[in-house]
């Protein structure tokens, strides 16, 4: 996307902007006459006050001084209004930015949201959003100044001698073709800034992140050498940038005492003409001092014009993405009441420009049933579960819920009723009670302490040290691995699905709580419909059928006492291995 | 974790921390203060330069109305040479002043990052994951942002100095306007940094938090969206980015108000100049030259005298980020190494545990565990959830230490081995595998000398995962992701239990760390460990009974205690918990059993 596009595509973005832009720009053109005020009251006063005939006039310097110091009170105040609309517009506006990038990110696919560092997708919503109204309130309002300022001063200098005008635009435009020249090596440079920031950022992050490991094998030199690589390198790109900055910087410097210099020269030639006064050479002075100014900034702000367009483009990249699996919202349809069946018809699925994972599935699971699918690591049955949850849809064929059409069902209607548990049971960092009460807002304490009961956990959460109100730490991780799939079981349980997805969701749990777990479980959803993707063979063991995945392929289907007497089937190796581990 | 502290203190912690700068980098600081010195003096001297072009040339020529051209080019030689002077003052102040904030950045990065290498797991428990990227990145950047300005600021000073000197000398009434002005300049902008501290401070905890917020949320992405909570996550989101919101809109209209009264309060001072100026001008005290170049030194030094203000500003957000990256450099509890070494590098060790007590300050995890794996022989870890394995797995590989008694390795204690006996000792694969943004063959060798390609496809074989590296586009080149993005959950752990088994340790301890692998697999993994020859010391965390039977021993533990330590068959005939967890699958088999006959029946 080019900078313009992405400018206009930025600013539409955020139609409030808008709100009352005219009034905040006359603000702005008011503000900044008072930068002009002061060399005008000079001219005025040595022409007329200081070198009046007969000697200094007070009179004269005394209005000339009161109308310009009102004029300043003026402008100050206007210059009040003008930043405090600006900030309450931009920092609403790039709010609902965040608000909006951040739903977004959520409205994804869970194939996009896994595509992306989690840690870029928190800066689309954080500092890319920063640099943003950064721009918009410091750059912009400068560049929209500094821009009016060169106008302005242009037309007083022009007012006063357009000879001298000339010579002063002659003394800048090498400077600006020079400074030109500079803005690409500077956006380039702090491209290269950026891009190092981002390595030093991740080489941090997985120091912390995997401190145990680093610690457990001894590697701490290798990190921090690494990590002093890092840190080095984006030092070094920092620096390089900066140099450039302040060689394009200096160049307005140069120019200016270049065109002090031809003012001088060319001033006292005219002057000695009659065509100027000592007043409007000596203002000319100060004008120039007035027009360098803003080429100078000019330049910093185009480089924060170019971070922002950059944040803006980040932006936009995640809002264009289309959720791939999409909520049909309105035009989409209800599930039926009652217990959920479950159809897939000639579905397959591939990673987009992976190998197929499913092929040509074909089945059907009857409402009210236990179901198990098993199958060895890589045959295809998380991608089941996926699919059946509408995490991702299939890549041909259709997955039906009660011969309703899978992506026609609202996400309302879906997540209420269809609801899985990953094998990672993400917590978050509250207490078990709050994380329990993420599976249904408004659960009183009552209520979670009876579907700890009822779930046969009621021994577990006496032995937490607070019991329900005890925090599970970032991720969870305060609790071992099994304890945090226990809450994540309870979380689903509480949300009362109609069918319930178990995607490995008590691998990490003891055989006896599982199977405990397994028991109550059967208990408490009998009447909906549970699906449950396993490796231990117990919970197959324990499910009115199994369904076998091997390569892709449903190859086996039946109850585990049938299943296992197929011999030299898929199934009967599985189980006999498991015979093996757990005997 | 702000410290609340007053502005004065603030002002004072604030001073202290850019004096530390100054002692730690005091050659390039040196050289930038010297350019902001010069630029302030070329400033004043640019000042009168053109009151004396004023006076000298320019009202001359134009009286007379005839220009003495050779004159003119003088002057004009003068203001370009003063120009070029500028620039290489422009260039020592900034470049100086930017390399000096780079540097202690750099610096404290290093430091801090270090300091994390070296602090223990634990400490690293206690501490929440953005809160110590923020530390080493963003508490760095505003600890050290006052040093940006701070050259200039200083070479102000100088300025100012020179400035009332030179005003004195002029005129003492023009000099009175000036000592009205400048403190009344520098007044306000301390009362604008003083006003703006703890709103800046608000805004800056309150960016940590939506940050946090969107970390966690896109962390559990999958949890909200399989509950369709994405619009309460929104929600919780939108609260607090509109608490930011009105924070920022809080600072913008306190800038507001300041920004526009510090730039007119100069020019106003130039207008008392003027008025002034010609009251003195009458009286014979001053000439018009000495009246313009009062009135230009004015302008010029509006602009610099906020560079104070700059500093002054940035101050507090130096103090809180400074308190912050203070708390992790000075941080206790890291566990100091022995000097002992282990002999015998790759021949089995024997792991003791000796009355080993583990606690958090609300709660005691383990209490007086003691059992011992003999060398070359493996036992088995058993124990219902939450009952206190993985913290025992940590305690054998040292990634904490006990509250009390000891855990002994050959009879050494860990505390007293040196780090690289250490790790070149024992080897831990963890519950939840951890894999670092990096090829197969580094996450494997995590560049320990002496892991060569045969012994890495030696550690995949035995941890079965040769099969899927070699099927891998680049093989051991192949970059696995973020955390290990692109593989499976089984293949993340069969891959950092390679990373194991390539170090040959002495003593291997496996916390579940087959869990997402299915039994097949699991099964070649067990016997290839059995039959590995020196037979490795293990001390492996099971459920599942050919694990167990692997070991030749078994500790049975729960709420934390050693309840038994025997034979598995020993075990199973007289521990009823042991019994009933480790054949809780085959009761479930019977009971189902006997259920469906009793339906059959009936």
């Amino acid at each position: 996307m080019s900078t313009w596009a992405t400018m206009r595509r930025g600013l539409a973005l955020s139609p409030e902007l808008r709100t009352g832009l005219a009034g905040t720009l006359t603000l702005a053109v008011v503000s900044m006459v008072g930068r002009a005020a002061v060399p005008v009251a000079i001219q005025q006063g040595i022409d007329r006050g200081l070198r009046a005939p007969g000697g200094p006039d007070l009179g004269v310097v005394g209005a000339v001084v009161g109308i310009t110091a009102a004029v300043l009170v003026v402008t100050t105040v206007c210059g009040y209004l003008m930043m405090r609309r600006l900030f309450t517009v931009s920092e609403t506006a790039l709010a609902n930015v965040r608000v909006r990038t951040f739903r977004h990110v959520h409205d994804l696919s869970m194939l996009h949201q896994q595509s992306e560092r989690r840690g870029s997708l928190v800066s689309r919503v954080t500092s890319d959003v920063d640099q943003i109204t950064q721009f918009l309130q410091w750059g912009g309002v400068i560049l929209l100044v500094s821009t009016g300022q060169v106008v302005v001063t242009t037309i007083v200098m022009a007012v006063y001698s357009w000879q001298l005008t000339l010579v002063v635009f002659l003394a800048f435009l090498p400077a600006i073709a020079v400074i030109r020249g500079f803005q690409k090596r500077l956006a380039g440079a702090y491209g290269v800034v950026r891009q190092r920031m981002g390595a030093m950022l991740a080489a941090i992050s997985e120091s912390v992140v995997g401190a145990a490991v680093i610690r457990a094998y001894g590697v701490s030199g290798r990190t921090a050498a690494k990590l002093d690589d890092t840190i080095d390198a984006q030092r070094r790109a920092q620096s390089r940038a900066m140099t450039l900055s302040v060689t394009s910087f200096s160049t307005g410097e140069l120019a200016s005492g270049l065109a002090l210099g031809a003012v001088v020269v060319v001033g006292v030639l005219l002057g000695a003409d009659g065509t100027l006064t000592v007043g409007q050479l000596t203002a000319f002075l100060f004008l120039v001092a007035l027009f360098v100014q803003p080429v100078q900034i000019a330049t910093e702000v185009l480089n924060e014009a170019q971070n922002a367009i950059a944040g803006w483009r980040r932006v936009l990249d995640v809002l264009d993405l289309e959720p791939d699996v999409a909520d049909p919202a309105k035009e989409g349809v209800d599930l039926p009441a009652g217990p959920l069946g479950v159809r897939f018809a000639g579905v397959s699925f591939a990673y987009p420009g992976g190998p197929t994972v499913l092929s040509d599935v074909d089945t059907e699971i009857a409402p009210k049933s236990r179901v198990a699918v098993v199958g060895e690591t890589g045959s295809g049955k998380t991608t089941f579960a996926k699919l059946l949850t509408r995490l991702m849809d299939p890549s041909t064929g259709a997955v039906l819920l009660s011969d309703t059409p899978l992506d026609r069902v609202r996400f309302e209607s879906l997540r209420s009723r269809v609801v899985m548990v990953p094998q990672d049971g993400f917590l978050f960092d509250a207490t078990v009670a709050e994380n329990v009460r993420f599976g249904r807002p408004g659960l009183g304490s009552d209520g979670l302490a009876l579907a700890f009961a009822e779930l046969g956990l009621a021994d577990w959460v006496e032995g937490l040290p607070m019991g329900l109100a005890t925090p599970v730490g970032e991720r969870g991780e305060a609790l071992s691995v099994g304890e945090r799939q226990l809450v994540a079981l309870a979380r689903a349980y509480v949300a009362d699905p109609d069918l319930l997805v178990l995607d490995e969701a008590t691998s990490a749990v003891d055989p006896a709580t599982e199977v405990r777990l397994q028991r109550t479980l059967d208990a408490v959803t009998r009447g909906r419909t549970t699906i449950a993707i396993a490796h231990r063979l117990s919970t197959a063991q324990a499910a009115d059928e199994v369904i076998v995945v091997d390569k892709g392929r449903i190859v086996q289907r039946g109850p585990h006492s049938e299943l296992v007497l197929e011999g030299g089937s898929v199934y009967a190796r599985l189980y006999a291995s498991w015979l093996e581990q757990t005997r | 974790m702000v410290a609340e502290s007053t502005s004065r203190d603030v002002l004072v912690r604030g001073l202290r921390i850019l004096g530390q700068a100054i002692r730690e980098e005091p050659r390039i600081f040196t050289v930038s203060v010297v350019g902001s010195g010069m630029f302030g003096l070329l400033t004043i001297g640019g000042a009168y330069a053109v009151g004396a072009i004023v006076g000298g040339v320019v009202v001359p020529a134009l009286e007379d109305g005839r220009a003495d051209t050779g004159l003119l080019f003088l002057v004009a030689a003068v203001l370009v040479a003063l120009s070029v002077l500028k620039v290489g003052a422009i260039f020592a102040r900034r470049l100086g002043a930017a390399f000096m904030q780079y540097r202690l950045q750099a610096s404290y990065r290093r430091q801090v990052t270090r300091r994390y290498l070296e602090l223990p797991v634990a400490w690293h428990q206690r501490n929440a994951t953005g809160t110590l990227l923020s530390n080493a990145n963003s508490d760095v950047e505003a600890t050290w942002f006052p040093i940006a300005p701070l050259p200039f600021a200083v070479g102000t000073l100088i300025m100012l100095a020179g400035a009332f000197v030179s005003l004195f000398a002029t005129d003492w009434v023009l000099a009175l306007v000036g000592a009205a002005i400048f403190p009344a300049l520098f007044a306000l902008n301390v009362v604008y940094s003083r006003r703006m501290a703890p709103r800046q401070i608000r805004a800056q905890a309150l960016r940590g938090e939506v940050s946090a917020i969107a970390h966690e949320s896109f962390d559990g992405a999958l949890v909200v969206k399989t509950m369709g909570r994405e619009a309460e996550e929104t929600a919780r989101f939108a609260g607090r980015a509109t608490e930011l919101r009105d924070s920022l809109i809080a600072v913008g209209r306190l800038r507001g108000i300041f920004d526009p009264m510090l730039e007119t309060l100069p020019s106003l001072g130039t207008l008392a100049v003027l008025l002034v100026g010609a009251w003195r001008l009458r009286q014979g005290a001053v000439t018009v030259t000495e009246l313009v170049s009062v009135a230009f030194l004015f302008t010029v030094l509006a602009f610099p005298v906020r560079a104070i203000g700059w500093v002054l500003a940035e101050l507090p957000r130096s103090v809180a980020g400074w308190e912050r990256v203070r708390r992790v450099l000075t941080a206790e509890g890291e566990m100091p190494y022995g000097g002992g070494v282990r002999d015998g590098r790759g021949t089995p060790a024997t792991l003791r545990f000796e009355s080993v007590s583990f606690g958090y300050e609300d709660s005691t995890v383990l209490h007086d565990v003691s059992f011992t794996v003999p060398a070359g022989r493996t036992v088995a870890l058993v124990g219902p959830t939450g009952s206190g394995k993985s913290t025992i797995a940590s305690l054998a590989v040292r990634l904490v230490d006990p509250g009390s008694g000891a855990v002994l390795l050959d009879g050494t204690p860990l505390t007293g081995l040196t780090a690289g006996s250490l790790a070149g000792t024992v080897a831990l694969v963890p519950q939840v595998p951890f894999v670092f943004d990096d090829s197969v063959r580094a996450n494997v060798t995590l560049d320990r000398p002496g892991v060569a390609d045969e012994d890495v496809w030696a550690a995949l074989r035995m941890a079965q995962a040769d099969g899927f590296v070699a099927s891998l586009a680049e093989g051991l080149d192949t970059h696995v992701g973020e955390r290990g993005a692109t593989l499976s959950g089984g293949q993340r752990q069969r891959l950092t239990l390679s990373r194991a088994l390539a170090g040959r340790p002495g003593l291997l301890v496996l916390d579940d760390a087959t869990s997402a692998v299915d039994p097949r697999v699991e099964a070649a993994i067990l016997g290839s460990l059995r039959s590995a020859d020196p037979p490795a010391t293990i001390l492996v965390v099971a459920y599942r009974r050919a694990t167990i039977a692997l070991a030749d021993e078994v500790v049975y533990v729960e709420h934390g205690r050693v309840v038994a330590t025997g034979t598995h068959t020993s075990l199973l005939a007289s521990v009823k918990g042991y019994a009933d967890l480790v054949t809780a699958y085959e009761k479930a088999e019977a009971e189902r059993e006997r259920e469906r006959a009793y339906e059959d029946a009936s």
